[in-house]
Order: structure tokens, then C-alpha cells, then sequence
């Protein structure tokens, strides 16, 4: 087996509260992401698992622990990392392209040397056509689409995703985890997915991390083995019955669900 | 609406046009009916020229001080005190306002000073700085800066505070740089504060200008009033004020212009004056 993308061992995220005590948001996670998998995480909200996926990105500082990505360790943001966040986030001001060539023009990495990669994701995401028009333009999916793009330009070394279909309605949404499928069998790119949707994180991950709150834990590590590319249709068989309902269980015990 | 589209709708179908705005028609119209009603009321009852002069006096004044060349070397001087000092105002507001925004012991250390600041009436310096500055055309074009300095330093600082976590959190992801952060996000993210401090701006500048020959100049718009009330030329003051009136018009349209071709991606831009 390749060597794994992002190691983490022993973290933990201890904030301050305002009374004057703590509080354990991550309790000594250890995980390990593999290269060129699609990794998705499960958790109700309050577990914990944005600030997991902000430490990875070196957007927050970690308690305990270590954290390495590609054998160097994470100590701030990194410039080999893209993030898709809950909202698309854009710049209404540049154009689909130049929403997409942002970590270019940040990086000042050359842009004629990228500009024929970002048109080239554009294209992979469905957005042929779109380079010139503005966000407004747009509909939330096809946002997002354009983020997923501006976070694969700088060809970094994992995709880390919070939740990123959260805002979209349930049928763009189930659409989105599709393309989104369609889009890591061509790139091949590592991904930690973030969701608080548990047949969201069954559908998309070969892995699925169920952590449970209060503090925040890995309940359990599940492989999903359904084969790819898998359809919308495997949500109504048995053996995806069988491991939704097996989360839902391990989130009931932990008391994740009220 | 830009002026061409309003005129190519206008002359399109005319009728359709006055259905659809009658405000097109109207405006004008009360414009007409309100100069028509004054000129009648002021020759109908006889009312002194010393009082309130007929709007064809206004007229008359208007020509005859552009014809012998007294408003217009008046308002070109005024003109350049307040272009001065806006640009004046506007710079250093702007460099200010972004290094406050940036530098937190900056801020901290500063902006009781400069809310204390704010709050005295910038007018009342005005006799001090004709001494320090002189009687030329500098100490107005300070008094115009001082006065329109604070709204477009306060708008910037605002402005630039403003931008969302999200969006810094994107720029902290992909390891922005300080100043790319600025450039690419929160400056931008800021221009419609900015513009708004600027079109407050804009008017205290004119304000500025005109107090600032009121206390004590050889030229300009203020002083030129200043003289026909001594001369009990009223209907010269009233010419003067056309004037006034018209270039206050003129900047707001150009601000207003600019601001839409630079926050083009604003969709409420349309709802603005």
C-alpha cells in the first residue's frame, strides 16, 4: 500500500471556555488518509469534525498531537492543499475563470502555465462555456462547481471538503455527489469529504470515519466496499441499508443523537 | 438607467414611455410649473429685487457675470479648491483607513483619537488655518480636505473590516499573504463603503470650500457671494448659487458614474441615485 497523504496521531483540540474552563472539541484522533482515496467523515454537529478538517488545512492551531501531510508536519496554511468550503464561497468580482485561477494569482504561480488546466477542470466539471460569466450568473450547484475547481487548480496534494453540498437543495445535491464521483475518478485527486449526511458519506467514501461529540471521537472506521462507479440506485439496496443503519446505531450509542 | 437608455426608451415610443414613467414628464413639468409660479408671484405682486429677484433676473445675472468673466474665474477657482481637496482628502483617507484596518495596535492606539477628532466641527478651525495657511487658495483647499477626510477614512476603515471569515479563510487556505489577502479580497470587498464615504465626501468638500472663502479670501464662489450681499447684488447671489447647485449635481453624477463601472458586479446598483 502507498504511503498515506495525511497522518494523524494522538490530536487534540482543547478551547478555552469563558467560565474559565475547557473544552475537549477532538479527543486523540488518530487517522491515516491514503493516497487517492475518498475519504468521507460522518458526525452529527458539534463532533467535531470541522475543526479536524481546519487543523488539517493549518486554518487552526492543534492542541496535542501530531499532524503530518506528505511526511512534513502542519504547522500553518500550506500551499499543497486544496479546501471546498459549505458555501462556494466566490468572488463576485472575477469571472467563473478567474474565480478559478485564484490560488494561481495568490501562489503567483504563472498564470499561462495554469490557465490551460484551470479551462481544462472547468471543462471536467461542467462548466465549458461559463469561463467569462460572473458568480451571480450562476446557480448555487454550479458555484460550488467552480470552488471545486479553484481548490484542483494548484494541483494540490489532498482535497479537503466541509461539508460542501450542505447549502444545496436534495436534488442538486444528490447530483453533485454523482459529479463529484465522476470528478475524483478522473483526477484521482486524495479527498477527505466531510458530511453530517450519513447515506451522503456511504455513497461517496471508500472509507467512512463516524465520530461521535462531546468530545469529539472516531466511533469506528467503516470500508464501503460497492463498487465504482457506484449509481444513485445502490442507496435503495440492502447491503447500503445495512451499513446506514449500522452508523446510525454507533451514533445512537454515543449519544450523538438527541 | 444610464442617460442613453433613457432617451433611446423615451423616443422608442413615446406614449408608451409617459405610461410607463410618467416621472419623465413630471419631472420637468414641476420644474417648469415652480420657476413659471415664481417669476408670475414675484412680477405679479411686485416683490423687490432686493428681496427675491424674479428667476429672469437670475438668468440675466447668470450671463452677464459669465460674459464679463467674474463667475467664471470665481468658479474656476472654487472648482480647483475643491477638486484639491477631495483628492487631498481622499488619498490620505485612504492610506489611513487601510493602515488602521491592517495593523491593530494602529488601530487601538488611534481611534479614540480620531473619533474625539471626528466629532469636533472641523468649520471652527477654519479662522486658525487662514492663519497658519494663508489667504490664497491653500488654506481652502485644507479646509475642503479636512472636512470631507473623516467620513472616507471612517468608511474605509469599515469597509475594510468588513469582509467575511469565510472569504479570509479561503485566501488563509490556499497561504495568502498579507497583502495579497488585501488586494485580492478585502480591498474590493471594501469599495462600497469607500464609494460611500466618497459621496459624502464630495459634498463636504464643496461645503469646505465655499466656508473656507466665507472666512476669509481674494477669489472664489464664497467670496463672490460675500461681495454681492455687500453690494445688495441678490440677484448675483442667486446666480452664484445655480452654479453651486449645479456642480454639486455634476460631482455626484461622477461619482456615482465611477462607482458603477468599479462595483459593476453590485446588482443593486441599479437602486442607487
Amino acid at each position: 500500500m502507498a504511503e498515506p497523504v495525511i497522518v494523524c496521531k494522538g490530536l487534540s483540540k482543547i478551547y478555552d471556555t469563558l467560565e474559565g474552563g475547557t473544552v475537549r472539541a477532538l479527543d486523540r484522533i488518530a487517522l491515516e488518509i491514503r493516497e487517492g482515496e475518498l475519504l468521507a467523515v460522518v458526525g452529527p454537529s458539534g463532533c467535531g469534525k470541522s475543526t479536524l478538517l481546519k487543523i488539517f488545512a493549518g486554518l487552526l492551531p492543534k492542541s496535542e498531537g501530531e499532524v503530518s501531510l506528505r511526511g512534513t508536519p502542519v504547522a500553518g496554511p500550506r500551499r499543497d492543499i486544496g479546501v471546498v468550503f459549505q458555501d462556494a464561497v466566490m468572488l463576485p468580482w472575477r469571472t467563473v475563470l478567474d474565480n478559478a485561477m485564484l490560488p494561481a494569482d495568490v501562489q503567483d504561480l504563472d498564470r499561462a502555465a495554469y490557465l490551460p488546466r484551470a479551462l481544462a477542470l472547468l471543462d471536467l466539471v461542467g462548466l465549458k462555456g461559463f469561463e467569462g460569466k460572473y458568480p451571480f450568473e450562476l446557480s448555487g450547484g454550479m458555484q460550488q462547481r467552480v470552488a471545486i475547481t479553484r481548490a484542483l487548480v494548484h494541483d494540490p496534494a489532498v482535497l479537503l471538503m466541509d461539508e460542501p453540498f450542505g447549502a444545496l437543495d436534495a436534488m442538486t445535491r444528490e447530483q453533485m455527489n454523482l459529479e463529484l464521483q465522476r470528478i475524483w475518478l478522473e483526477s484521482r485527486k486524495t479527498v477527505l469529504f466531510i458530511t453530517h449526511s450519513i447515506p451522503e458519506a456511504v455513497f461517496l467514501g471508500d472509507r467512512v470515519v463516524v465520530m461521535t461529540p462531546r468530545p469529539g471521537r472516531i466511533a469506528e472506521v467503516i470500508e464501503v466496499g460497492h463498487p465504482r462507479p457506484r449509481s444513485l440506485e445502490i442507496m435503495a439496496t440492502p447491503e447500503f441499508g445495512r451499513r446506514t443503519a449500522h452508523i446510525r446505531q454507533l451514533l445512537n450509542a454515543g449519544g450523538a443523537i438527541d | 438607467m444610464k442617460a442613453a437608455e433613457v432617451l433611446r426608451f423615451i423616443t422608442r415610443d413615446p406614449g408608451r414611455a409617459i405610461r410607463l414613467r410618467p416621472e419623465i414628464v413630471l419631472i420637468p413639468l414641476v420644474f417648469v410649473l415652480m420657476v413659471g409660479g415664481w417669476e408670475a408671484v414675484v412680477r405679479g405682486l411686485g416683490v423687490s429685487q432686493l428681496i427675491l429677484p424674479a428667476p429672469s433676473s437670475i438668468v440675466f445675472a447668470l450671463f452677464q457675470g459669465f460674459s464679463n468673466g467674474l463667475l467664471w474665474h470665481g468658479f474656476l477657482v472654487t472648482l480647483q479648491e475643491i477638486i484639491l481637496g477631495y483628492v487631498l482628502a481622499a488619498v490620505s483617507a485612504f492610506l489611513l483607513g487601510a493602515l488602521i484596518s491592517q495593523v491593530r495596535i494602529v488601530e487601538a492606539t488611534f481611534y479614540p483619537y480620531i473619533v474625539a477628532f471626528q466629532t469636533l466641527p472641523k468649520i471652527a478651525i477654519a479662522p486658525i488655518l487662514l492663519i497658519w495657511v494663508g489667504f490664497g487658495m491653500a488654506s481652502k483647499v485644507v479646509i475642503a480636505a479636512l472636512v470631507a477626510f473623516f467620513p472616507i477614512l471612517v468608511n474605509t476603515i469599515v469597509g475594510l473590516k468588513s469582509t467575511s471569515p469565510d472569504k479570509i479563510d479561503l485566501m488563509r487556505s490556499l497561504a495568502a499573504s498579507r497583502w495579497k489577502i488585501f488586494r485580492l479580497v478585502q480591498l474590493p470587498e471594501a469599495l462600497p463603503y469607500i464609494f460611500a464615504g466618497l459621496n459624502v465626501g464630495i459634498v463636504l468638500a464643496v461645503l469646505g470650500a465655499i466656508v473656507g472663502e466665507f472666512v476669509g479670501a481674494k477669489a472664489g464662489l464664497g467670496y463672490l457671494i460675500l461681495q454681492m450681499n455687500f453690494d445688495m447684488d441678490i440677484s448675483g447671489m442667486f446666480a452664484v448659487l445655480v452654479i453651486l447647485g449645479l456642480m454639486g449635481i455634476a460631482f455626484h453624477l461622477l461619482v456615482a458614474g465611477i462607482r458603477r463601472r468599479v462595483i459593476f458586479w453590485q446588482k443593486d446598483n441599479a437602486n442607487l441615485p
